[in-house]
C-alpha cells in the first residue's frame, strides 16, 4: 500500500517538472467593440414625473426616457452583451450587484448579473417604491419597500431577460439581464464595450437591447488578443 | 347615573355640531360652475341633520334625566307618551317626508345638471386613461385629432400609455401626453375616462367632480374651472396597493399660459 | 303533555325534542341544543372581534404614524412588514379582513346567530329550533367558513387587498394585479360562500320555529320584540345570501376558470393583456350591494330589537307603539331591498337611477325615525332604572341617531358626489354598524348573561365599560366625518397627498382614542370571564322582565321549560303601575 502511495507521487512530481511553467495564467483574450445604430430612433423625452414631486425636485433638468439612449456617432447604450455560445466562464458570480432606486430611477437602467448572483436592492427615495420584476421563466414576484425598509436581497436561477417596473411610478423601467455566462459587458455612453478574461475558442457574441433587439455574430480569439466586433442595431422611430 | 347620561350626550351632541358649524373642518374653496349649487345643497342638509341631530340627542338625554328614578323618591306609576305613538309617526313622516321632497326635488336638478346634461360646444376634449397607479392625460394635438387606442400596444416602458400605434396611425403621431391635467381658467373641458386594469376613480375636491373609471366603458366627465391654481386629482376607487398614492395635479392656467405650455409640449415630440 | 301552536298535541320529545345529550363531546361541542349552539357562534364572535379589533389597531397605527416600526410585527409578518414597517399591501389587506371578519363574523353572527339561537326558541316557547341537526350544521359550517378566511393570512402571496367589497376586475382576474389577488382572494370568496350557506339554513330554522313551534297562547302579536326582529331579519337574509352565493361562486370561476363574468376585454394589468372578453365590472357591484344593503339591516335589526326588549324593562313602563314598531321593522326589511344602488351613485351606471334609488334610501329614513322616536318616547314618563344593559341600550339609540343622520348626506347624489369614497363614509358606517350594532350586542350580552350562564355581571365594571366606551367611540368616529368634509378619501394606507397634510394631527387623535377604546375593552373580557366563573348565582328574573326565558332557570334547563312547556296569556310589553311587582310575565296565568 505504501509503495504504491510513493509511486503515484513519484509520477506525479516527474510529469510536473517535465510539463511547462505552471504558475503562469492561462492566455486570456478579448472581445471589445461599439454598438451603433442605423436609422432613426425614437426621439428622447423628458419623463414626466409630476405626480412625486420629491422626484421632480430631484432632477434639476428633467430626465429623458432610457429605453433608448444614444450618444455621438449613433452610439448607443446599456446594450448588454455577451457570450451566448461557447465557454460560459465561471458559474456564480458572489459579488453582489446593487439596485438602487433613487429619485424615481432605477440606477442602474440594467442591471446585468449572472444565475444565482446576489442582488440587493435599495430605495434611497423618502417614499414607498414598488417592485415588481416582471419575470416569465423566473418566480415573479411584486413587493413594496416602504421608505426606511431593509433592502431586498434576492437572485435568479434562470437566465432571462427581466423587466422591471414600479407599479405606484409608472414610468420607472429597468431590467435584469440575468446570465448564464459569466462572460458579459453592457455599453456605456459611448457605446463601447469590452469582456475580457475569454480562453482561447470560438464564440458567439449577442447583443441585446430592450428596443432594438438582438443581434449576434461568430468571434474566435486565440491567446491574449483582443477581437473587435461592433454591432450596428436597427432603429425605428416609433 | 340619568344625570351623568344626560350631560355626557347634551355635551357630545353640542361639541359636534360646533364643529361642524363653525367649519373647522370643512370643503375647500369651489372652482367650479356647477358647484355652488352643489355646496348649497350640502349646507342645506347640513343645517337639516345639525337641527335634527341635536334635537334627537337632546330629547334623548333630556328625558334620562327627567324620567329616572331617584333614590328613596315615591313610587309613581309610569305615565304614557301622551297620544300614544300616533303623534310622533306623524311628526316623523311629515318631517322627515317633507325634507325628503324638498331635497330631492332641488338636489336631483343638481345631480342632473352635472350628469345628464351634454358638455357645452366647443369644450376642450382631453382623454384621461386611469392605471394602477397613475393618471395620464392626451391632448389631441395639432391635427384636433386622437390616435385610436390599442390595448395590447400599451407600454409602460416606452411611455405608451394610451397604446398609440403611431407606425402606423399618423393622427397618433401628434398626441400630446402627460402625466398632469392642465386646463385653461373658464373653460369648458369635457373628459373621457379609461380604466387600463381595474376599477379607478376621479375626484377633484374643489372641482366638485367625481366620477368612477369602469373597465369596458369610456365615461365622459364635464366641468368649468373658474380659478387658476394648482389642485390635486386623487384616486378613490380601491385599485391596489399604490391608490393611496395615485395622483395627479391639475394645473388651471390662463389662456396664453395654457397656449404656451401646449407649444412646448407639442415641441417634445 | 306538551301543546304545539293551535292547541294540537305535541308530544314531549316528538319532532324538535330530544333527550339530553350524555357524552361531553355531544353535550358540549357537536351539541344539537340550540342553547350550546347559539353561545358557540357568540364564542367565535368574540374570536372574531378581538381579531379584527386587533387588525384595525394596527391600521390606525400605520395611519397616524407610516413610517415608524410596529415592535414584533416584522417577525410575524417579514414580506407585509419587513423590519416592522407596514407595506401599502399589507395595509390594504389588513383592511380587508377588518372590514370581512367584522361585518361578517361579528355583526352577523353574534346579534343574529348568537343570541338568536339561544333565545328564539325560548321566546316563542319552544323545546328547541325546528331542525336542531341543521342547525347545529350551520354553526361548524360558519366555523369552517371562518377558518378558510383566516388561512389567507397564511398563503404565499397573503390575503386579499380588494377591501370586503371585492370590486370586479381587481378581485377577478387573479394573481397578475398584485400581491394578495392570488390564492388568498379565492379563499376570501370561498370563505363567503360558505358563510351564506350556513346564513340560509339558519335562517330557514328561525323562520320556521317562528312559524311552527310557538307554544299555546304565543299568537305572533305577542312575540318578544327580539324575536319579531330575528324573524324578519331571517327573512331579509333569505333572498340577501341567496344572491351573494352565485356572485361569490361566479368571482371564483372568473379566478379558476377562465370565465368572463366581470371581466371586460382589453384589460393590460402587470404589462399582460387579460384573456378574458364580455363581463361587466358593474354587474358584480349590483349582485353584491343588492345583498350588501340589506345586509346591513341584517346587522342592525337585531340590535333593534334588543333594544326594544330591554328598554321597556328598564324604563318599567311598555315600548310605545310596539304594533307601530314591528310594522316599521317591515317596511325597513320591504325598502331594504329598493336602495342598493345608492352604493353606486358613481359608479358608471346611468346616472338616471341615481335619482331613482335615491328615494327609497331617503324614503327609509321615515321608519328608522319613528322607531327612535318611539324609543324616545318610551322613555315620556318612565322610571328609569341604570343598570349597565339600559345604559348600552340608551346609547344605542345615541349612536344610531348620530349614524343615521349622517346617512341623509350620502343619500342624495349630488352630495354624495362630494362625499362619496371619503371617511365622512367611514364614519357613518362605522357609527352604524361598528358602534350601534355592537352597543346591541354589548346590551345583550348584559341583559342575557345572567339567563344564560346563571350568573351576574359586575355592574361596576360594566358601567365603567360603558362609560368608558360610549366617550371612546365618539372620539374615534366623529372626528372621520370632519375628514370627509375636508375630502380625505378613504382606503388609503398613507396620506402622502399635499391637501391632506394638515389633516394628520386628526388621524393620530382617532389612532390615539382608538387604542384607548380597544384598550378599554379589557374591562369586558375580565367582566365576562371572571363572572362565568366566580360571578354571584343569578335568579330566575333578576331584571323582572315578561319574556318567556325569565320564567324558567338560569341557565334554562336542557328543554328550556323543564317538561311544562309555557302557556302564553299575556303579551311581552306589560309594564307599569305601582306597588311591588308592576309588570306582568308573558306566562303568568290568569
Amino acid at each position: 500500500m505504501i509503495a504504491r502511495v510513493v509511486a503515484g507521487l513519484v509520477v506525479v512530481s516527474v510529469a510536473g517538472a517535465t510539463a511547462g511553467p505552471s504558475h503562469l495564467p492561462p492566455p486570456a483574450g478579448t472581445i471589445s467593440g461599439k454598438v451603433t445604430y442605423t436609422g432613426t430612433p425614437p426621439k428622447m423625452r423628458p419623463i414626466d414625473m409630476a405626480k412625486e414631486p420629491a422626484c421632480v425636485t430631484d432632477h434639476p433638468t428633467p430626465v429623458m426616457t432610457q429605453d433608448v439612449v444614444t450618444g455621438s456617432a449613433n452610439s448607443v447604450r446599456y446594450v448588454v452583451v455577451y457570450i451566448s455560445g461557447g465557454d460560459q466562464g465561471a458559474p456564480a458570480a458572489t459579488d453582489t450587484v446593487r439596485y438602487d432606486q433613487k429619485g424615481c430611477l432605477y440606477i442602474p437602467h440594467v442591471a446585468v448579473m449572472q444565475v444565482h448572483q446576489p442582488l440587493e436592492i435599495f430605495n434611497d427615495d423618502p417614499h414607498s417604491h414598488n417592485i415588481h420584476p416582471l419575470a416569465r421563466v423566473n418566480p415573479e414576484w411584486n413587493k413594496s419597500q416602504p421608505k426606511g425598509a431593509p433592502p431586498i436581497r434576492t437572485a435568479w436561477d434562470q437566465p432571462e431577460f427581466i423587466p422591471v417596473k414600479c407599479n405606484v411610478h409608472p414610468w420607472m423601467h429597468g431590467y435584469f439581464a440575468v446570465l448564464a455566462t459569466s462572460h458579459f459587458s453592457m455599453t456605456d455612453s459611448t457605446g463601447e464595450f469590452s469582456i475580457t478574461g475569454l480562453p482561447p475558442g470560438t464564440y458567439t457574441v449577442t447583443a441585446w437591447h430592450e428596443r432594438f433587439g438582438t443581434k449576434s455574430q461568430e468571434v474566435t480569439v486565440a491567446g491574449s488578443e483582443t477581437k473587435t466586433a461592433n454591432f450596428v442595431l436597427t432603429a425605428r422611430p416609433y | 347615573m340619568g344625570r351623568l347620561f344626560a350631560v355626557v350626550v347634551t355635551l357630545i351632541a353640542l361639541a359636534s355640531a360646533t364643529i361642524f358649524a363653525l367649519h373647522i373642518w370643512w370643503l375647500p374653496p369651489d372652482i367650479s360652475t356647477h358647484g355652488a349649487r352643489i355646496d348649497r345643497q350640502l349646507n342645506e342638509t347640513m343645517v337639516v341633520a345639525g337641527v335634527l341631530f341635536v334635537l334627537g340627542q337632546l330629547a334623548l338625554a333630556f328625558f334620562v334625566w327627567r324620567f329616572s328614578t331617584r333614590e328613596g323618591g315615591p313610587p309613581r306609576p309610569s305615565r304614557a307618551f301622551p297620544g300614544g305613538p300616533t303623534p310622533l309617526v306623524v311628526l316623523a313622516t311629515v318631517l322627515v317626508g317633507v325634507e325628503i321632497l324638498v331635497l330631492t326635488f332641488v338636489g336631483s336638478k343638481v345631480w342632473a345638471d352635472v350628469y345628464q346634461t351634454p358638455p357645452a360646444p366647443g369644450a376642450l376634449q382631453i382623454e384621461v386613461v386611469g392605471e394602477q397607479f397613475a393618471f395620464y392625460f392626451r391632448y389631441a394635438g395639432a391635427d384636433g385629432k386622437f390616435g385610436a387606442m390599442h390595448p395590447e400596444l400599451m407600454n409602460d416602458a416606452t411611455q405608451n400609455f394610451f397604446g398609440l400605434d403611431p407606425a402606423n396611425d399618423t393622427t397618433a403621431r401628434d398626441d400630446i401626453v402627460v402625466g398632469s391635467l392642465v386646463i385653461p381658467v373658464n373653460q369648458p373641458v369635457v373628459l373621457r375616462l379609461h380604466a387600463k386594469d381595474v376599477n379607478h376613480s376621479f375626484y377633484v375636491p374643489e372641482l366638485r367632480i367625481q366620477q368612477d373609471f369602469v373597465p369596458g366603458m369610456v365615461i365622459p366627465l364635464h366641468f368649468t374651472a373658474t380659478k387658476p391654481g394648482k389642485y390635486e386629482l386623487v384616486c378613490t376607487q380601491l385599485c391596489g396597493l399604490g391608490h393611496y398614492n395615485m395622483r395627479a395635479y391639475v394645473e388651471v392656467k390662463t389662456r396664453p399660459e395654457f397656449d404656451q405650455w401646449l407649444k412646448e409640449r407639442a415641441a417634445e415630440l | 303533555m306538551a301543546q304545539g301552536k293551535g292547541g294540537r298535541a305535541v308530544t314531549h320529545g316528538a319532532a324538535t325534542g330530544h333527550a339530553p345529550a350524555q357524552s361531553f363531546l355531544r353535550r358540549h361541542v357537536f351539541s344539537v341544543d340550540h342553547k350550546v349552539i347559539g353561545r358557540q357562534y357568540l364564542d367565535l364572535a368574540l374570536v372574531a372581534v378581538v381579531t379584527g379589533m386587533v387588525l384595525s389597531w394596527i391600521m390606525r397605527l400605520h395611519l397616524g404614524w407610516p413610517e415608524t416600526p410596529v415592535p414584533g410585527l416584522g417577525k410575524l409578518a417579514p414580506t407585509g412588514a419587513a423590519g416592522g414597517v407596514i407595506t401599502p399591501e399589507f395595509y390594504l389587506a389588513l383592511m380587508t379582513m377588518h372590514g370581512t371578519i367584522m361585518v361578517f363574523f361579528v355583526l352577523t353572527t353574534a346579534p343574529f346567530a348568537g343570541f338568536g339561537n339561544f333565545f328564539l326558541p325560548i321566546h316563542v316557547g319552544a323545546e328547541d329550533m325546528a331542525f336542531p341537526r341543521i342547525n347545529m350544521t350551520s354553526f361548524w359550517v360558519t366555523l369552517a367558513a371562518f377558518l378558510v378566511l383566516v388561512s389567507a393570512f397564511f398563503v404565499g402571496d397573503g390575503p386579499p387587498l380588494s377591501g370586503w367589497t371585492a370590486y370586479a376586475p381587481l378581485s377577478a382576474v387573479g394573481k397578475d394585479a398584485g400581491p394578495g389577488q392570488g390564492v388568498g382572494q379565492t379563499l376570501w370568496a370561498v370563505s363567503i360562500a360558505m358563510f351564506c350557506v350556513a346564513q340560509l339554513l339558519g335562517s330557514l330554522n328561525f323562520i320556521a320555529t317562528t312559524l311552527d313551534l310557538r307554544t299555546r297562547g304565543m299568537s305572533l302579536a305577542r312575540l318578544p320584540f327580539a324575536t319579531w326582529a330575528w324573524f324578519i331579519t331571517s327573512v331579509i337574509g333569505l333572498v340577501a345570501f341567496a344572491v351573494l352565493m352565485p356572485a361569490c361562486i361566479l368571482l371564483i370561476l372568473d379566478r379558476v376558470a377562465g370565465t368572463s363574468f366581470f371581466i371586460p376585454a382589453g384589460l393590460v394589468i402587470s404589462d399582460r393583456l387579460q384573456p378574458h372578453a364580455g363581463g361587466s365590472p358593474l354587474l358584480w357591484q349590483h349582485l353584491f350591494w343588492f345583498f350588501g344593503h340589506p345586509e346591513v339591516y341584517i346587522a342592525i335589526l337585531p340590535g333593534f330589537g334588543i333594544v326594544s326588549q330591554i328598554l321597556p324593562v328598564f324604563a318599567r313602563k311598555p315600548l310605545l307603539g310596539p304594533r307601530v314598531f314591528i310594522v316599521c321593522l317591515i317596511a325597513i326589511a320591504f325598502l331594504s331591498y329598493t336602495v342598493w344602488g345608492h352604493h353606486m351613485f358613481l359608479s358608471g351606471m346611468n346616472p338616471v337611477s341615481a335619482t331613482l334609488f335615491s328615494v327609497p334610501t331617503l324614503v327609509i329614513t321615515i321608519p328608522a325615525t319613528i322607531i327612535c322616536l318611539l324609543w324616545i318616547g318610551t322613555l315620556y314618563g318612565a322610571r328609569l332604572r341604570f343598570t349597565t344593559a339600559a345604559l348600552f341600550a340608551l346609547g344605542f339609540v345615541s349612536v344610531f341617531v348620530s349614524g343615521g343622520i349622517s346617512g341623509f348626506f350620502l343619500a342624495q347624489p349630488s352630495t354624495d358626489i362630494y362625499l362619496h369614497g371619503t371617511y365622512f363614509v367611514v364614519a357613518h358606517f362605522h357609527f352604524v354598524m361598528g358602534v350601534a350594532a355592537m352597543f346591541g350586542i354589548f346590551a345583550g350580552t348584559y341583559f342575557w348573561f345572567p339567563k344564560m350562564f346563571g350568573r351576574m355581571m359586575n355592574e361596576t365594571l360594566g358601567k365603567w365599560h360603558f362609560w368608558l366606551t360610549f366617550i371612546g367611540v365618539y372620539c374615534v368616529f366623529m372626528p372621520m366625518h370632519y375628514l370627509g368634509l375636508a375630502g380625505n378619501v378613504r382606503r388609503y394606507s398613507a396620506f402622502t397627498d399635499d391637501y391632506l397634510q394638515p389633516l394628520i394631527p386628526l388621524h393620530r387623535f382617532i389612532t390615539i382614542a382608538a387604542l384607548f377604546t380597544g384598550a378599554v375593552q379589557l374591562i369586558f373580557l375580565f367582566n365576562l370571564i371572571r363572572s362565568r366563573l366566580r360571578g354571584p348565582v343569578a335568579p330566575a328574573n333578576p331584571w323582572e322582565a315578561t319574556t318567556l326565558e325569565w320564567s324558567t332557570s338560569s341557565p334554562p334547563p336542557h328543554d328550556n321549560f323543564g317538561g311544562h312547556p309555557p302557556v302564553v296569556t299575556h303579551g311581552p310589553n306589560e309594564f307599569g303601575g305601582v306597588g311591588p311587582q308592576d309588570y306582568v310575565m308573558q306566562a303568568e296565568p290568569r
